[in-house]
C-alpha cells in the first residue's frame, strides 16, 4: 500500500491554516504526529511518500522533529542491529525536496545516524545521510537491478553472497529497500 | 537618585561594553538614566540590547532620545521606541511610531517569546531578504533560505531557552572602517537565564572551571544542550555552518563571558571573559557582501 502525505495539508491542518514554513520544535512535533496519526490507520505493510513540494522553509529543528524522530521510530539507525523492532512495517520516500530542505535533513540524519531515501526532480532516488561505502554500494546495486535476488546483488557489488547478505539484511532493517519474498527492491524504484 | 549612563555616539555590539561597564557597580534596583541624546547611530544588537537593559532593570530606568533628527527618525522605523515606551521613562522628542511596511530595515524590532513568533519573523524576513541579499550583499540565492533558518534558530534559543521574552532585528549596512564592505547583521538578544543557568538546569555545574565561558564553549562549540535528546543542540550547530560557509561571524554573549566564530577578516578574539555582567543570551550574527575575489 502506498500513503501520500502532504507536508503543507498537514501543517496548515494541525498548525496554522497561515503556515507554509516548518519552522520550530512545537511545529515539528505537531506535523509528526499528524503523520503518525495516518499512518496508525495504514496496513501492516506501507510506503508512505512524504512530499516537501509545498513546504517553504524547513530549519533544523523541525527537520529533527519530523524527519528524525519518524525515522527512529520506524527505521533503525546505523550500527544499532538487534534494537527493538518499529511498531509497523512502514518505509518512507522523499519527494519535492529542495536543496535549502536537503541541507536540514542531511545534517539531522548525520547527527543521529540515520539514511533516508528521496526522489529528486526526475523521479530517480537518492540515498542520504549516514550510509557506509558497503550499504551505499549495496543499495545502489538493488537501485540498478530494479528486484534483485542475494547473488545478483553479491555479482554487482563484487562482494562474496554472506557479505552481500548482512548488508542487505541491514539496509533492509533500516527500511532502505524492501525484502519480497527471496528478491528485494530499493525504496522508491518500486516493485 | 538617578545615575546617569553616557551612551557612545555609535552604539553597536563592542560600544555597548561600555555602557554595561557603567552599570556594573549599580545595584540593579538603582534608577538610571539613559542618556542617547548625542547617539547618532546604532547597530540593531545596540536597540535590542538597550531594549534588554531597560527589561533586566529592578526599577523602571529612563531614557534621552537621540538629538539628531535623522537618528531618531531612524530608531523610529526600526520600531525602537514602539517597545521602549513600554520599558523606559521617555525623555526628549520621540517621533511618531510608523508602521512596518513603510521601513527600509530588513527586519524591525520585533518581539519573540514563543513559537508562532518565529513564524512570523521567518515569513517577513523571507519577502525581503530573496532581493537584498542578492542585490545588495551579492549573496548567491541558496543564501536565503539559509539566512531564514538562521533566523529561524537563533530565535528559538529564546522560546526554548531563555525563559522569557526577548527581541530580533536585522539590517543591512556598509561598514566602511571594520570592513569596507555591506554586511547584513542579526541580532537576537534576551535577558533570560542564559546559557550557563540553561545548562546547569539539566546536568549541575560541570566542575571547579564551570562558568559562563565554559557553558557557552560547551553550548557553540561542542553543540551540548540542556535536553538529553541526541537531536538536540543542532540549531547552533546549523548557525555556524551557515556562517562558516558564506565568511561570517558568529559571536554569543552571555553573563561574563563571550564567544565568537571569528572570519578571517575581522580581528576579534575567540573568547572574552571577566566581562561586566549582562543577564540573558546576546546573538549577534554578521554576513558579509560578496566580493568578485571571493
Amino acid at each position: 500500500m502506498i500513503n501520500h502525505i502532504d507536508l503543507g495539508t498537514v501543517l496548515r491542518r494541525t498548525v496554522c491554516d497561515l503556515y507554509s514554513d516548518l519552522v520550530t520544535r512545537p511545529t515539528g512535533a505537531a506535523v509528526r504526529t499528524g503523520i503518525e496519526q495516518q499512518l496508525a490507520d495504514a496496513e501492516e505493510r506501507t510506503l508512505t511518500v512524504i512530499d516537501f513540494t509545498h513546504v517553504g522553509l524547513l530549519d533544523f529543528s523541525c527537520a529533527d522533529e519530523i524527519v528524525a524522530k519518524l525515522l527512529v521510530t520506524y527505521c533503525e539507525p546505523a550500527g544499532a542491529a538487534g534494537r527493538v523492532p518499529p511498531p509497523r512495517d512502514c518505509y518512507f520516500l522523499f519527494k519535492g525536496v529542495s536543496d535549502s530542505h536537503l541541507d536540514a535533513i542531511d545534517a539531522v540524519l548525520q547527527r543521529r545516524g540515520l539514511a533516508l531515501v528521496a526522489q529528486t526532480d526526475d523521479g530517480s532516488p537518492l540515498l542520504i545521510g549516514t550510509v557506509d561505502d558497503g550499504e551505499r554500494r549495496a543499495w545502489e546495486a538493488v537501485t540498478r537491478l530494479g528486484r534483485a535476488v542475494l547473488a545478483d546483488v553479491a555479482t554487482e557489488v563484487g562482494i562474496e553472497e554472506p557479505q552481500a547478505e548482512l548488508l542487505l539484511n541491514g539496509l533492509t532493517r533500516r527500511r532502505l529497500i524492501m525484502r519480497f519474498d527471496e528478491g528485494y527492491v530499493a525504496v522508491g524504484t518500486g516493485p | 537618585m538617578t545615575t546617569v549612563i553616557n551612551m557612545p555616539p555609535s552604539l553597536d555590539d563592542r560600544t555597548f561594553e561600555s555602557v554595561l561597564q557603567q552599570l556594573a557597580p549599580l545595584p540593579p534596583d538603582e534608577k538610571v538614566l539613559l542618556d542617547t541624546r548625542h547617539t547618532r547611530w546604532a547597530s540593531p544588537y545596540g536597540l535590542t540590547a538597550l531594549l534588554v537593559l531597560a527589561q533586566t532593570r529592578a526599577e523602571r530606568p529612563a531614557l534621552y532620545a537621540p538629538e539628531a533628527e535623522e537618528t531618531a527618525s531612524y530608531w523610529a522605523r526600526a520600531q525602537f521606541f514602539r517597545y521602549a515606551e513600554g520599558l523606559f521613562e521617555m525623555h526628549g522628542s520621540v517621533p511618531r511610531a510608523r508602521g512596518a511596511g513603510e521601513s527600509d530595515v530588513l527586519l524591525e524590532i520585533t518581539p519573540v517569546s514563543k513559537s508562532e513568533d518565529v513564524h512570523e519573523v521567518v515569513g517577513r524576513i523571507q519577502s525581503k531578504a530573496q532581493a537584498i541579499l542578492a542585490k545588495e550583499l551579492n549573496l548567491d540565492p541558496r543564501a536565503t533560505m539559509g539566512f531564514a533558518m538562521t533566523l529561524s534558530e537563533a530565535c528559538q534559543n529564546i522560546v526554548e531557552h531563555a525563559g522569557r521574552g526577548g527581541w530580533v532585528a536585522v539590517q543591512t549596512y556598509r561598514w566602511q572602517k571594520r570592513l569596507g564592505r555591506r554586511v547584513v547583521q542579526i541580532a537576537v538578544c534576551d535577558g533570560g537565564i542564559g546559557f550557563r543557568a540553561s545548562l546547569e538546569s539539566a546536568q549541575g555545574r560541570r566542575g571547579d572551571r564551570w562558568d559562563d565561558a565554559m557553558a557557552l564553549e560547551d553550548a557553540v562549540i561542542r553543540s551540548v544542550s540542556r535536553f538529553r535528546d541526541a537531536g538536540r543542540g543542532q540549531g547552533l550547530a546549523g548557525i555556524r555552518r551557515y556562517v562558516g560557509r558564506w565568511d561570517g561571524k558568529l559571536s554569543i554573549r552571555s553573563g561574563t563571558a563571550r564567544i565568537a566564530i571569528v572570519p578571517s577578516w575581522d580581528e576579534d578574539v575567540p573568547l572574552e571573559e571577566q566581562l561586566p555582567p549582562f543577564p540573558g543570551a546576546q546573538v549577534l550574527i554578521t554576513i558579509p557582501e560578496r566580493t568578485a575575489a571571493r
